[in-house]
């Protein structure tokens, strides 16, 4: 594995072939912030909290950093004015879902994000994925899955999986940012119907 | 049919085809393709089919069913070769007189002719129709004269010739070469150039590689590369095997939407008779090369249009984009090099190929190079495809070709791009038709829908129409589309319906910077669009909208009223025996009078009171006059002397 040398915040970071940024930043202890990252699990890239600036050879362009590969000389920042305007506003957009999360209201004074600024939906999931992914990555179960399309995707556990797998495991209750409270609900409610 | 094994052979075989067909029989061109079809064409077919039939003409004449001719606007269209007459909206019942008249007496029947709406002229000839008069029809050209089913009727107006002439009198860097020089750019949105993409994957290491047409065109109102695959799909074969030779690759797919049923048929066909005569499948042409081409169908996703969500649905997988920062050309299907280009660009290639890259730059601008077809839908006198070089004015295009607004109405903007591109207004019709100059003005060229919009068009209506098809489309896995998306299309929808808030602009400014510069993929990014355009050109109707609860278009339902001029109302019953809700009282010599707590605002009076009283009107950002005193409302008949 080669040796990557880039520039973090001004930083300098040694990294190695293969690694993200995010990962290069949190390996010399710079913070990003991130809900569906989770370092078991795949690089998703869903929620895009963990967006930052690069520029390489002159351009600059925002990219998500749990995705992103590290380059040779490449220039990271990651807050700028762009930057927290944006995951002020993905904040608010989740903060519709879920107001009282408490990992959302954490991020949600640091970046001004207002809770109430989007009319509330009537769901506290914010589609990480975390619960998905971890059954199928980690568990290898694929008790939990994503149903349906766009707004109208939601989590759902399989009964016929779930009632082997799920009363001995609920691994990923903890891994939910909203709480455990939606998995646990959905889980309940495929296994009684 | 025994393989064709040499150039040498091919040749042989096209001289044959060709000398068995004599340029001076006649020859009836029926267009067949979904729109033809939709009004009729199938039955014309049968109908004409039986007269010459009826009428002995069996041997005498050819009835050769193609695919669209582009002008869905008056089809059934057929024309009749060699002398070019074209007749339109051709019904069954014509058929008879088409056969007796025109191909046993050469007499025109001039009531099926193209009428010029301006000087009244018939016209005989379809090239001096000014719908087509005005277009560069260099790719579409051939669908009007082919049958698609047929690869003999491919042959003869030279198919495969390009395939021919790279197999053996071109290396396929030399091809690639072609291409580079010939600055073809992708057609199906983001105008990336397709030589350069080529050269990716041919560089790349990496042995297997992939050559994959996009034909999963989803647009709402853009039909062009389903046209092309309907209609000439052997071009598309041709020119996917040429890149396949370039890039050094050995297996092709095509993806399709399955709801193009007519492309899959004609594609799966093509495919069959290509690798019966040699021209897909091992040792083409007796070259060595070996290339196969599979047929996917999409199950009908929007953002499988998008290249690495159509990559992962290839695979059998949800069709989700996928995270990757890496380019597909090298890293794309099963992570190998894979070269996807959709249906009009690999179109191009066999031309390219053929005539050379400096043939093909004499059309275009700098930036965009040889021509685009483009579905001119809307408020557009003549909607069709239509083919033009790049360059070309938008209003030409709208005015020339389309033959410009119906029923005496303004034009407002023209939307291009997709549901992701943006409206462009009226000041800025001088613009030429290209890649960049499209972008530059907040709109883009995307794969080539161009819907033309008139005076009753609301701007604000048109973004959350666009809005709401993305956020119906976005498969939901980032955060910036799907609930970006969900609280636009909220936001647009108050607006429309005059609960628009003081600060909802900004709310979707930052809605809009969040998509653009966060979303995973080029459909999220673009998402906003719709809405950056209308608010670039048309700021005044969002204000309208909030401030003042009034729609300038007189559109959105909740934000209208209609209303009866009592000065203009005759009393004639029309309007109050065709109203849905009983909303309309009055009576013969009683003025009539809409009661606003009962009209669902559907507009049945009217469109029906009417021209030459026009009472009816509609009224938006004001209250609706009192009616007048009932004694008032009484229309004395003036006594007959």
């Amino acid at each position: 594995m080669s040796e990557i040398l880039l520039q973090i915040d001004g930083r300098e970071v040694k990294a190695t072939e293969g690694m993200t940024i995010l990962e290069a930043a949190q390996s010399v202890g710079i913070f990003i912030p991130t809900l569906c990252h989770h370092e078991k699990l795949e690089p998703y890239g869903g929620c895009r909290l963990c967006i930052v600036e690069v520029e390489n050879r002159g351009r600059t362009n925002l990219v998500v950093s749990c995705v992103y590969p590290v380059e040779e000389n490449l220039v990271v920042t990651t807050r700028s004015e762009k930057i927290d305007r944006i995951r002020k506003t993905i904040l608010e957009l989740q903060l519709a879902h879920a107001p009282d999360a408490f990992e959302l209201q954490a991020l949600a004074k640091e970046y001004g994000a207002d809770r109430d600024r989007f009319e509330k939906e009537a769901s506290f999931c914010i589609h990480c994925g975390l619960c998905v992914r971890y059954c199928a990555e980690v568990k290898k179960k694929h008790a939990v899955g994503f149903v349906d399309r766009g707004t109208r995707k939601e989590i759902s556990f399989i009964p016929e999986i779930a009632a082997k797998e799920c009363w001995d495991c609920k691994e990923c209750f903890p891994l939910c940012p909203t709480e455990a409270l939606q998995a646990a609900f959905v889980l309940t409610k495929a296994l009684s119907s | 049919m025994s393989r064709i094994n040499s150039p040498a052979e091919l040749d042989e075989f096209r001289k044959n085809i060709l000398s068995e067909r004599d340029p001076n029989k006649p020859c009836i061109t029926l267009c067949a393709g979904s729109a033809c079809i939709a009004t009729g064409s199938g039955d014309v077919a049968l109908s004409l089919e039986a007269e010459i039939v009826k009428q002995g003409l069996r041997d005498k004449v050819d009835l050769r069913k193609t695919g669209c001719h582009g002008y869905c606007e008056r089809g059934p269209m057929i024309v009749i070769h060699p002398e070019e007459i074209s007749y339109f909206q051709v019904q069954p019942k014509d058929a008879a007189e088409i056969i007796s008249e025109t191909i046993k007496e050469k007499k025109i029947i001039k009531r099926l002719l193209y009428t010029d709406p301006d000087t009244k002229e018939k016209i005989v000839k379809e090239s001096e129709i000014p719908f087509y008069k005005h277009q560069e029809r260099l790719v579409f050209g051939s669908n009007g004269s082919i049958d698609p089913k047929s690869i003999d009727d491919y042959l003869a107006i030279g198919g495969y010739g390009a395939l021919k002439k790279a197999l053996y009198d071109m290396t396929p860097e030399s091809v690639l070469e072609e291409v580079k020089k010939s600055n073809l750019r992708g057609r199906g949105g983001g105008g990336f150039p397709a030589g350069r993409k080529w050269e990716g994957s041919r560089d790349d290491p990496e042995p297997i590689k992939y050559v994959i047409v996009n034909a999963d065109e989803g647009d709402p109102g853009a039909y062009m590369d389903r046209s092309l695959l309907e209609g000439n799909p052997h071009s598309i074969l041709e020119g996917l095997t040429l890149g396949a030779y370039a890039i050094g690759s050995h297996e092709g797919y095509i993806y399709v939407r399955q709801e193009y049923p007519l492309a899959v048929e004609n594609v799966l066909l093509a495919i069959k008779t290509a690798e019966e005569y040699g021209f897909l499948g091992k040792n083409i042409l007796g070259s060595g090369f070996d290339f196969e081409v599979k047929v996917h169908q999409g199950a009908g996703a929007f953002v499988c249009g998008e290249s690495t969500a159509l990559m992962t649905a290839l695979e059998g997988r949800v069709g989700e984009p996928r995270p990757k920062y890496i380019r597909s050309n090298i890293k794309g299907f099963w992570e190998k090099p894979s070269v996807l280009n959709n249906v009009e660009t690999w179109a191009n290639v066999p031309l390219i190929i053929n005539k050379g890259a400096d043939w093909f730059t004499q059309y275009g601008t700098e930036g965009s190079k040889g021509t685009k077809i483009f579905s001119l839908v809307g408020k557009i006198v003549n909607t069709g495809l239509v083919e033009v070089p790049m360059g070309m004015p938008l209003k030409d295009i709208i005015y020339k070709i389309g033959g410009g607004i119906p029923n005496g109405k303004k034009f407002k903007a023209v939307q291009t791009g997709g549901p992701s591109g943006g409206c462009i207004p009226e000041d800025l019709l001088d613009l030429p038709v290209g890649f960049d100059e499209l972008t530059k003005a907040g709109s883009m060229m995307g794969s080539g829908g161009m819907i033309v919009m008139d005076e009753d068009t609301c701007m604000v209506d048109v973004a959350r129409y666009f809005i709401a098809f993305l956020t119906d489309e976005s498969c939901g896995k980032c955060v910036p589309c799907r609930e970006g998306l969900r609280q636009m299309l909220k936001i647009l929808t108050r607006i429309t319906e005059g609960k628009g808030r003081q600060d909802d602009i900004q709310l979707l400014k930052d809605l809009a910077e969040t998509a653009k510069g966060a979303a995973l993929c080029a459909l999220g990014k673009s998402a906003p669009n719709p809405f950056l355009s209308t608010l670039r050109y048309f700021e005044n109707e969002y204000e309208a909208h909030i401030n003042e609860k009034r729609c300038p278009a007189l559109s959105c339902k909740e934000l209208i009223a209609y209303y009866i001029d009592p000065t203009q109302c005759k009393a004639c019953m029309i309007c109050a025996r065709k109203c849905p809700a009983d909303a309309i009282d009055g009576g013969k010599n009683k003025i009539h009078l809409i009661d606003q707590e009962k009209c669902t605002k559907c507009g049945t009076c009217y469109e029906v009171c009417p021209s030459r009283f026009s009472a009816v009107t509609r009224i938006s950002g004001e209250p609706v006059p009192d009616p007048i005193p009932e004694e008032e409302r009484i229309i004395r008949k003036r006594k007959k002397k």
